[in-house]
């Protein structure tokens, strides 16, 4: 895995840029260590965050790196707590405390299987960086609520998309069309990132067919260089896995189910 | 800049809260980087405990106002496991800046029995340069905190201090109804220094989410409050003990910036610890020994 600095880097915000209900934030970052497909950063605002009067954010927030592109950083925002609203107002010039990148990312496929890419709403921001790097033909199947976050789909390139309320795409769930695939290849190889039932699906389908997976998770965490021991998730066979440090990519097999309690966030409601 | 404290010469005043930086985790982060620029004078382990423990279910942490609440629930590799896994590859870590960093093993064990076990384990162990006693722990016959009556404190404090020649250092728990008693109490028991303060009990409920189980939110039921929300508890607390006994404290509790670390050397701390400080900026305590070097403060 690629390792971080040992410090934030103070880093400028080059712009936000609408993708329906969501919004990338790109940030210059010509000098950071190229991070590999699935490792995150953990983000804060120079301004507005942590001590002073500012009680809420105080903590860093996760997020998966979404792609480098011209000496920029990008990541995927939606507003649903007081840290992402605190990173959606930003603006070009604004600074942005970084740290990473942290974590292990995904593993490329072996022996020249094909990638299946499953997303789930702001999820799918891994699997675009990876898409980025992945040689050879991939399909890629996303998920979303409804039509504003839909159009995150653009985000990646060919994605197939199911939607909750059939507005967009296959009415129904994105592992609906994950098992037909599966069906076409089941030599394929499975890369995922998304909500935590999305996850478990995935996880299920893929261990009835013997499919090797590789999950993206999402836990609340506080530091995400593996200090705080906040962000687990329970391993198979008992004890605990730290997202930060021994995912955020997780192999399926090492996991019994995806606890939608481990990827609680620390202080909202589930997105 | 250099201190002492105990005997250990220290580089800076500043060292880590308990259960806060996982070298061995911060390493496979950040690299070799972590040696050369260590962010503290010394450097306190989580609390290791005789039988190895999972630690409580997630949800473990909660944002609250100008604060986290963790539940971690102390999971470490026991006794053994940390003797043979971890302490090889801590002082490692430790040993290989320009001077050496001194260890403080941090134990807990709910009878005297088990905590006199860890010390004499510890004591036979020459890369631990000090002991620090987490007294948060539940006494099996009693059900109340150990450190939180300051009778029961003294009893268990004098009945293992004589099981290791080494710096004892008792970490006092806040949840009690006067700190500097019990700091008193471990002061007589034989501590050689005593650290507060730990976090403040406290909970937090499941989000007004029709799609969520109301009830607790933590997977522990209840969990411990760090960061800025405590800072001016912690300067109380420190301020009361430190007038009250002769040994060294160890003040800590939401410190930010060196002029909070200043904050409690003025009331009688004599190191500094940072915690949830940490979680966001990894070298932050390198940055406050630095700034109270500035301020000639140390």
């Amino acid at each position: 895995m690629s390792q971080a600095p040992f410090a934030r880097r103070l880093l400028t915000v080059t712009g936000l840029d609408e993708l329906g209900a969501y919004r990338v934030l790109r940030v210059a970052d010509p000098d950071g260590p190229e991070p590999e497909p699935g490792q995150f950063a953990m983000l804060s605002a120079l301004e507005g965050w942590g001590g002073g009067e500012h009680e809420r954010p105080l903590l860093a927030r996760a997020f998966s790196i979404a792609r480098r592109s011209g000496g920029e950083s990008h990541f995927l925002l939606e507003d649903v707590g007081p840290g992402t609203q605190r990173l959606c107002e930003l603006r070009a010039g604004d600074g942005l405390w970084a740290l990473g990148p942290l974590g292990r990312g995904f593993a490329a496929p072996e022996g020249g299987r094909r990638a299946i890419l499953v997303g789930g709403g702001v999820g799918i921001a891994p699997l675009a960086i990876l898409q980025d790097q992945l040689e050879g033909p991939t399909s890629v199947l996303l998920g979303f609520r409804e039509r504003s976050r839909a159009q995150g789909a653009a985000l990646l390139d060919g994605a197939r998309v199911a939607s909750d309320d059939g507005s967009v795409g296959h009415h129904g769930l994105v592992t609906d069309l994950l098992v037909a695939e599966l069906q076409r290849d089941p030599e394929a190889v499975v890369y995922a990132c998304g909500p935590a039932g999305m996850l478990e699906g995935v996880r299920a389908i893929c261990e009835r067919g013997g499919v090797p997976a590789q999950l993206a998770l999402e836990a609340g965490m506080a530091c995400g260089f593996g200090a705080c021991f906040g962000c687990v998730v329970p391993k198979r066979g008992g004890g605990y896995l730290r997202v930060c440090v021994d995912g955020p990519v997780i192999d399926a097999a090492e996991l019994e189910r995806v606890d939608a309690h481990a990827a609680a966030p620390i202080g909202d409601p589930p997105a | 800049m250099s201190v002492e404290f105990c005997g250990l010469q220290l580089a800076h005043p500043v060292l880590n809260g308990s259960g806060t930086f996982d070298v061995i985790a911060a390493r496979r982060a950040f690299g070799d980087q972590l040696l050369r620029d260590f962010p503290f004078s010394a450097y306190v382990s989580k609390t290791i405990t005789l039988e190895p423990r999972q630690g409580n279910p997630p949800p473990r942490l909660w944002e609250a106002s100008a604060g986290l609440i963790n539940s971690i629930g102390l999971p470490n590799k026991g006794l053994e496991g940390y003797l043979a896994e971890d302490l090889p590859q801590i002082v490692e870590i430790t040993g290989a800046g320009a001077a050496e960093v001194p260890l403080i093993t941090n134990v807990m064990g709910s009878t005297a029995e088990e905590i006199s076990r860890l010390l004499e384990a510890c004591d036979a162990h020459e890369q631990i340069a000090a002991i620090e006693l987490n007294v948060s722990c539940p006494n099996v016959k009693t059900g109340l905190d150990i450190g939180s009556d300051p009778r029961q404190l003294e009893e268990v404090v004098r009945a293992v201090r004589p099981r290791t020649r080494k710096p004892l250092i008792v970490k006092l728990t806040p949840n009690t109804a006067d700190v500097a008693l019990c700091a008193l109490a471990a002061q007589e028991a034989g501590a050689d220094a005593v650290s507060l303060i730990n976090t403040l009990r406290a909970t937090a409920l499941a989000p007004r989410d029709p799609t969520l189980p109301a009830g607790r939110w933590l997977g522990g039921g209840t969990g411990g409050l760090s960061g800025p929300a405590i800072r001016v508890v912690a300067l109380a607390q420190v301020a009361a003990v430190a007038a009250r006994v002769e040994v060294p404290v160890v003040g800590m509790g939401g410190v930010q910036s060196a002029a909070d670390a200043c904050d409690l050397m003025d009331v009688g701390a004599t190191l500094v610890a940072v915690g949830t400080e940490s979680f966001r900026d990894p070298v932050a305590a390198a940055r406050i020994a630095e700034g109270l070097r500035a301020m000639g403060a140390a």
